[in-house]
């Protein structure tokens, strides 16, 4: 009988441990479909980041190994180059894609590496309790900038999306967001032209625009109309660079 | 099927790594080790590896810890200020019980120190590679010859205990042009089988596989610390290497690894001129320690033990006195910061320091 709905196989009737309403959970189950539906899971190898964005393979059955904060792309770089065959992805967040790992990040992105780099971009450091990302928006509270980050003291937020499309290599990047249906499906689309590049041997960066109910200190309803009249201004949604490969 | 090539060091060291089956380096520029990417740059591509020039050394370690995940043998090379940054990737490789082999052409410090060859990094090699007490293999190459066939055999040491095997040279070996034998060319399908933990495949059941050194529940972390220390303790017991020169009657007997080693010899061979006896125990392995053959010294034929080391403060004199145990007197004489011991000065200090 045909399965046309239920979980993917590489996922497990496990609970996943984010918090209620965060949108991880979303991109987890995208990722797990997209890998189902290129039929990836014995050859896929997503390397794990530290920071929330690790919590969801806990419960998936990819193969997976865990970078040093930051270092997934370099990681993937190692791992691709030595095993061709394999399908090579990253899942970070922004402290870790952003900040500590940007060197890796942009470098990697140069080199034109072919690896498929997911990055959920929720403004925050989520694990360690809420402190200022490279993508908190100017204004925003966290508690290493209580009262708003400040233009005077912290500059501006990074716009990761942009800058990773002024680069040579990249064959493809997209921003997405997943705070409804019509955006979760626009986003599976762009996982899966991701991939699609991927298999072509180039690299794709996909930035998903995500919350932190907890940290934001807000409801998960909230935090939609957060993405979508806040954070979509400053991130706009979008395909930045798609090139023949 | 040997032959002898007329090579630098750092250049006969890279190639001795492609021979053991290395494919796969990634490295960031820095003095006095520069012709071991140089070299692998090209020589890689020739035999269907990999060399990648990372943005950093960090970013070149965690390019390691992901080649090394696939199961292919793979080296990094660097030198003190930048062998440290790379202290969080030996971390990581630690803990997932990745093998990989490191070449530290140290160079004098702490800091940016100079690009001269030094022996300053023995602490940092030998003591705690990186947090949570992890520690690496450390072999320490007394010459030319033996940096190629250590680098050869370190990547049996690194598969055979999945571990972090670092190779402690200092510039002068790095940097001397040399005759040397180079070692047979391995063939891939010789190395040791990978194939039931490597993250590229899948386990026989189908089931996932994962290389993590963050363990849920945080007992198996310790379980990892507990399988570090068994190893370390295994180690200890049959892996230590040391060479004895002119032993046999010494009442100066000498300490010193490395090219301070040899420079030992020649203070030697003066002593006996003079009637001296005198003698070296030269460790091969840092770590494991060769703590025995200090251990065994007796007091009653040994007048003291002088450690000759290209460092000051001085480092492995502190393990010296902890093994020799206050029952012989030990000094240390060295020079450092890049600064080369010249055998008759060393001749002349020692000779001041003499009881």
């Amino acid at each position: 009988m045909e399965k046309v709905f239920g979980l993917p196989s590489g996922c497990t009737a496990k609970t996943h441990s984010y918090c209620p309403g965060c949108m991880h959970g979303v991109a987890m189950n995208i990722l797990m479909h997209t890998i189902e539906k290129f039929q990836l899971l014995d050859k896929i190898v997503i390397v794990n980041p530290v920071g929330c964005g690790g919590l969801g393979l806990y419960e998936a059955t990819a193969n997976y190994i865990s970078a040093a904060h930051g270092r997934a792309s370099a990681v993937a770089t190692g791992i691709k180059r030595c095993s061709p065959e394999s399908f090579v992805m990253t899942y970070q967040g922004d402290g870790d894609l952003a900040g500590i790992g940007i060197a890796e990040t942009i470098h990697t992105a140069a080199r034109g590496e072919n690896i498929t780099v997911i990055f959920a971009n929720n403004t925050t450091y989520g694990m360690t309790g809420g402190q200022m990302a490279p993508t908190t928006m100017v204004g925003q509270n966290s508690t290493t900038t209580p009262g708003g980050r400040r233009v005077d003291r912290q500059g501006y937020p990074l716009k990761m999306a942009e800058m990773i499309a002024q680069l040579e290599a990249p064959a493809y990047v997209e921003r997405v967001a997943l705070y409804d249906s019509a955006h979760v499906l626009k986003a599976t689309k762009a996982f899966e032209k991701a991939f699609e590049v991927n298999l072509k041997g180039g690299y794709a960066f996909i930035e998903m625009l995500t919350n932190c109910p907890t940290n934001w200190k807000m409801s998960p309803e909230q935090t939609v109309r957060q993405i979508r009249e806040q954070n979509e201004k400053i991130f706009p949604l979008g395909v930045f660079k798609d090139k023949e490969i | 099927m040997s032959e002898i090539q007329f090579m630098k060091g750092n250049e006969a060291i890279a190639e001795a790594a492609v021979r053991a089956g290395c494919r796969f380096f990634a490295g960031y520029p820095i003095t006095p080790q520069n012709e071991i990417p140089e070299y692998l740059s090209s020589r890689l591509f020739e035999v269907g590896g990999t060399f990648i020039q990372g943005e950093s050394e960090v970013a070149s370690i965690n390019m390691v810890y992901g080649a090394s995940s696939t199961g292919t043998r793979c080296m990094t090379s660097s030198s003190g200020c930048g062998i440290v940054l790379k202290t969080e990737g030996f971390g990581y490789l630690t803990g997932a019980n990745l093998p990989c082999v490191v070449i530290d052409m140290s160079r004098g410090g702490p800091g940016l120190g100079s690009i001269l060859p030094a022996q300053q990094d023995y602490f940092y090699a030998t003591k705690a590679i990186s947090n949570g007490g992890a520690r690496a293999f450390v072999l320490a190459p007394g010459n030319m010859q033996e940096a190629v066939d250590m680098t050869y055999e370190a990547f049996d040491i690194a598969d055979k205990y999945r571990c972090v095997v670092l190779l402690l040279c200092d510039g002068v070996i790095g940097n001397m042009m040399g005759g040397v034998t180079l070692p047979r060319m391995r063939e891939l399908s010789e190395l040791p089988d990978k194939s039931d933990w490597v993250i590229t495949k899948r386990n026989g059941d189908g089931s996932m596989r994962m290389i993590t050194s963050c363990y849920v529940p945080i007992k198996l972390v310790e379980d990892q610390n507990i399988h570090m220390a068994e190893m370390y303790e295994a180690w200890k017991k049959t892996e230590s290497r040391y060479e004895a020169y002119r032993m046999e009657d010494a009442e100066v007997v000498f300490a010193a690894y490395g090219t301070s080693a040899g420079i030992a010899r020649e203070v030697i061979k003066a002593l006996r001129a003079d009637g001296i006896k005198a003698g070296l125990l030269r460790p091969q392995t840092l770590f494991p320690f060769p703590e025995a053959p200090y251990r065994a010294l007796d007091p009653e034929k040994v007048k003291q033990v002088i450690c000759l080391e290209m460092s000051i403060p001085g480092q492995m004199v502190e393990d010296i006195r902890a093994y020799v145990d206050d029952r012989i007197p030990v000094s240390h004489w060295g020079r450092s910061g890049g600064i080369l011991m010249k055998p008759e000065e060393a001749l002349a200090a020692v000779r001041t320091m003499l009881i």
